[in-house]
C-alpha cells in the first residue's frame, strides 16, 4: 500500500476539504480581509500537497492530472491579463477598475463589491495554487533508484 | 493614431499564457499566432516611433501609481527588440521542430519579449526590476531547453550568476528607496538633484553598475555568457546575444547613470574602462575558440564593449563640460553600434543554427567546404561578418567610424587605436569562421548535407538585408532624426529626464 498509515489517510482526507475551503475563502474575501489571491493560492496548493504526502504521488495524479493543472495555471495568468486588458477597453486605461466606477463600489464587508479586484484575486489564486502545486510535483519526480531518472553518461558526471 | 503603451507588454504576455492551452494538436496554430504577435509588435514599434509620452497604469497618477514612459531611447530599443524577436521567431518556426514541447518554447519566448518590452518602457525602478526578472527567468529556462547535460549545466551557471545580479539590483533599489523615498525614476532623479549623492546612493550606484554589468556581461562579470549563449537553441542565442544583454544590461545601466543619478567624470571613466577591457579581453578569448557558437558568444562580449565605450566616452565628455556635439557623437556611435550589433549578431547566431542543424556539429575543425552546399547561409554569414568586422558599406563600419571620430575629437588617440585594433581582431576571427566552415574541403561525413529551407532562410535574408541597409540610419538625415537622434538626446539631456517625465504626465 502506498502512502502513510490509515490514520493519517483518514484524517487528511477530512482535513483536506477544510483546507481547500479555507483557501477558497481567503481568495474570495481577498479584497475585504487580510490575505488575497497569493496567500489563498498557497493554501489551495497546500491542500493538494497534504493529499500527496498522505496518499502518494500516483493517487493525486488521478485526482488532478498534470495536464489539467498546467492548463489551470495558464488560465489563471491569462484571466489576469484579460482583466487588465478589459480595463483598457472599457475604462480607457490598462488595469483600470472598469466595474468599480459604475456598478460595484467598494463597501466594507460586502462580498460583491470593489469591481475587478475580487476577479483579479481569483485569477491570481488559480495561478498561484496551480503553479505552486506544479513546483511541488516536479520536485517529487526525482527519486532514488526507481521512477524517472535522468540519464547522464557516467564519464561526464565529474566534469 | 494613438496606441496605448501597455499593449507592448500586454500582447505578448496574454499570448504567452494562451499558447500552452493549444496542446499538441494546435501546434501549428500556436506557431502562427506567436509569429503574428512578434510581427505585430514590430509593426507597432515602427508605426508609433515618434509617439512619446507617459502612461499612468490604472489611472493612478505618480508617485502613487506606476507609469510607463516612452521616450527616444525606449523607442529605439523597442524597435530593436521587434526586429530581432520577429526574425528569431520566424527562424524557430522550422528550427524548433527538432525539439519537443514547442508550445512551451513559444510561451517562454513571448514571456521574454514581454519582459524586455517592460524593461524599456518602465518609468518605475521597481517595475523595471520585475520585468527584468520576467525576462531573466524565461531566459534561464530557455537556455536549458534542450535538457542535455551541458545545457542544464550552462543554464544553472547562468541562473546562479543572474540571480546574484538581480539581488545586487534589488539591494540597490532598496537603498535608493531608503535614501530618496521614491521608486519612480523621475522622482528619484529630482530628489538626487535636490540633495546630492550621499554615501548610500553612491553605494547603490556601485550595486547597479555591478548588477547591470553582470546582466550585460562586461568583462570582469562575463563568465556566464560563453556557456549560456552557445548552449541555448540558436534562435534563443540570437535573442540573448542580440538583444537581451543590451536591454537588461546596457539600457538599464545607461538609464540609471545618465537619467537618474546624473553623469560624472568618474562614472564615465569607469564605463570606458569596463568597455575597453570587454573589447580587448573578449576579442582575444574569441580568437582561440574552435566552437562556432562559443566564438560568437565571446565576440558578443567584445562588441558590447564598443557600446559601453561609446556611452562612457559620452558621459565623460558631458561631465567635463567639453563640447556637447562630440559627446552626442560618442553616444550616437554607442547606440548605433547597439542596434547594429543586435542585427548582425543575431544573424550570425541564426546562420550558426542553420549550419548546426544541417551538419549536426558546432566544432569548426569538423566542418569545411559548405559554401557550395549552403549558398544562402554562406552569403548571409558573409554579410554579417563583413558588417561586424567593419567593412565599409555595411552597417558596422559606420558605427565604428563614429566611435573613432569621437575618440579622436576627445583627444584620446589611444582609445581610437584600440577600437581599430579590436576591429582587426574581429576581422581575423570571422575570417577563421569562413575558412573552416565555408571554404576548404568537405569532410566525408558531410557530403550529403543540404541547405535549410523555408522560414529559416526568410529570417536570415531579412536580417542580411537590414545589415546592408542599416548604414542609412545615420546617412539619411530623415531617418536619423526619427530614430537615433531622439535616443541620443535622451542621454545627453541627462537628469532633465525627471522634468520631462513630470511634464508628460501632466499633459496626459
Amino acid at each position: 500500500m502506498r502512502g502513510m498509515t490509515v490514520i493519517v489517510k483518514t484524517v487528511s482526507s477530512w482535513v483536506k476539504v477544510l483546507i481547500f475551503l479555507y483557501g477558497v475563502y481567503i481568495v474570495v474575501f481577498g479584497h475585504l480581509t487580510p490575505g488575497g489571491g497569493f496567500a489563498g493560492g498557497v493554501v489551495l496548493a497546500s491542500s493538494y500537497v497534504l493529499l500527496m504526502l498522505a496518499f502518494g504521488r500516483e493517487f493525486v495524479e488521478q485526482d488532478l492530472p498534470l495536464a489539467l493543472d498546467s492548463k489551470l495555471d495558464c488560465i489563471g495568468a491569462f484571466a489576469f491579463a484579460m482583466i487588465a486588458i478589459l480595463g483598457l477597453v472599457f475604462a480607457g486605461s490598462f488595469f483600470a477598475n472598469f466595474l468599480y466606477q459604475k456598478y460595484l463600489p467598494g463597501e466594507p464587508l460586502r462580498l460583491i463589491s470593489a469591481g475587478t479586484i475580487p476577479l483579479s484575486n481569483i485569477a491570481i489564486g488559480l495561478k498561484v495554487g496551480a503553479s505552486l502545486f506544479l513546483v511541488f510535483f516536479s520536485l517529487s519526480i526525482c527519486r532514488r533508484g526507481k521512477g524517472v531518472t535522468f540519464d547522464s553518461p557516467a564519464g561526464q558526471e565529474q566534469e | 493614431m494613438s496606441i496605448p503603451l501597455p499593449l507592448f507588454v500586454a500582447i505578448p504576455l496574454a499570448a504567452a499564457f494562451l499558447l500552452p492551452m493549444f496542446g499538441k494538436k494546435g501546434k501549428s496554430a500556436a506557431t502562427v499566432l506567436a509569429n503574428m504577435v512578434t510581427l505585430s509588435l514590430l509593426v507597432l514599434a515602427i508605426v508609433t516611433i515618434r509617439q512619446y509620452g507617459a502612461y499612468e497604469v490604472g489611472k493612478w497618477s505618480i508617485p502613487l501609481g506606476i507609469i510607463l514612459v516612452r521616450d527616444g531611447l525606449s523607442s529605439l530599443l523597442l524597435l530593436a527588440i521587434g526586429v530581432v524577436s520577429s526574425a528569431a521567431m520566424l527562424f524557430s518556426t522550422r528550427y524548433m521542430e527538432q525539439y519537443t514541447a514547442k508550445a512551451k518554447y513559444l510561451s517562454l519566448f513571448l514571456l521574454m519579449v514581454a519582459g524586455m518590452n517592460g524593461v524599456v518602457l518602465s518609468g518605475d525602478i521597481f517595475n523595471l526590476y520585475v520585468f527584468l526578472e520576467i525576462a531573466s527567468i524565461a531566459s534561464y529556462a530557455l537556455v536549458g531547453f534542450g535538457c542535455e547535460h551541458e545545457e542544464l549545466e550552462a543554464s544553472f551557471k547562468y541562473m546562479v550568476l543572474g540571480s546574484i545580479a538581480s539581488t545586487f539590483i534589488l539591494f540597490g533599489i532598496a537603498l535608493v528607496y531608503g535614501n530618496t523615498g521614491a521608486l519612480n525614476m523621475a522622482y528619484i532623479s529630482k530628489a538626487i538633484q535636490d540633495s546630492g549623492v550621499n554615501a548610500g546612493l553612491a553605494f547603490a550606484l556601485a550595486l547597479f553598475v555591478t548588477g547591470f554589468g553582470l546582466k550585460a556581461a562586461l568583462v570582469p562579470f562575463h563568465a556566464w555568457l560563453p556557456d549560456a549563449h552557445p548552449s541555448a537553441p540558436a534562435p534563443i542565442s540570437a535573442m540573448l546575444s542580440g538583444i537581451l544583454i543590451k536591454t537588461l544590461g546596457v539600457y538599464a545601466l545607461a538609464r540609471m547613470v545618465f537619467n537618474v543619478f546624473g553623469v560624472s567624470v568618474e562614472i564615465g571613466w569607469l564605463l570606458m574602462v569596463l568597455g575597453l577591457s570587454s573589447m580587448v579581453v573578449g576579442a582575444f578569448l574569441a580568437l582561440g575558440q574552435w566552437d562556432f557558437k562559443r566564438l560568437l558568444a565571446y565576440s558578443s562580449i567584445s562588441q558590447i564593449g564598443y557600446v559601453i565605450l561609446g556611452i562612457g566616452l559620452g558621459a565623460t565628455l558631458i561631465s567635463q563640460q567639453a563640447s556637447l556635439a562630440w559627446a552626442s557623437l560618442a553616444i550616437l556611435g554607442g547606440l548605433f553600434h547597439l542596434v547594429n550589433h543586435a542585427v548582425y549578431k543575431s544573424l550570425l547566431f541564426l546562420t550558426s543554427g542553420s549550419v548546426e542543424m544541417s551538419t549536426g556539429t558546432r566544432q569548426l575543425r569538423e566542418m569545411g567546404g559548405l559554401a557550395e552546399r549552403m549558398p544562402i547561409t554562406r552569403t548571409t554569414c558573409a554579410v554579417a561578418s563583413a558588417s561586424i568586422a567593419g567593412v565599409p558599406p555595411f552597417s558596422g563600419f559606420w558605427s565604428k567610424l563614429i566611435l573613432v571620430v569621437a575618440a579622436v575629437q576627445a583627444r584620446l588617440f589611444w582609445v581610437a587605436a584600440i577600437i581599430v585594433f579590436v576591429s582587426l581582431c574581429t576581422l581575423i576571427m570571422y575570417l577563421k569562421i569562413h575558412r573552416y566552415v565555408f571554404l576548404g574541403e568537405v569532410p566525408r561525413s558531410l557530403e550529403h548535407i543540404k541547405e535549410n529551407k523555408g522560414s529559416m532562410l526568410v529570417a536570415m535574408v531579412f536580417l542580411a538585408c537590414l545589415c546592408v541597409l542599416m548604414g542609412l540610419l545615420v546617412l539619411v538625415p530623415g531617418l536619423r532624426e526619427n530614430v537615433l537622434d531622439p535616443a541620443v538626446q535622451v542621454l545627453t539631456d541627462g537628469v532633465k529626464y525627471s522634468a520631462d517625465v513630470m511634464g508628460m504626465t501632466i499633459g496626459t
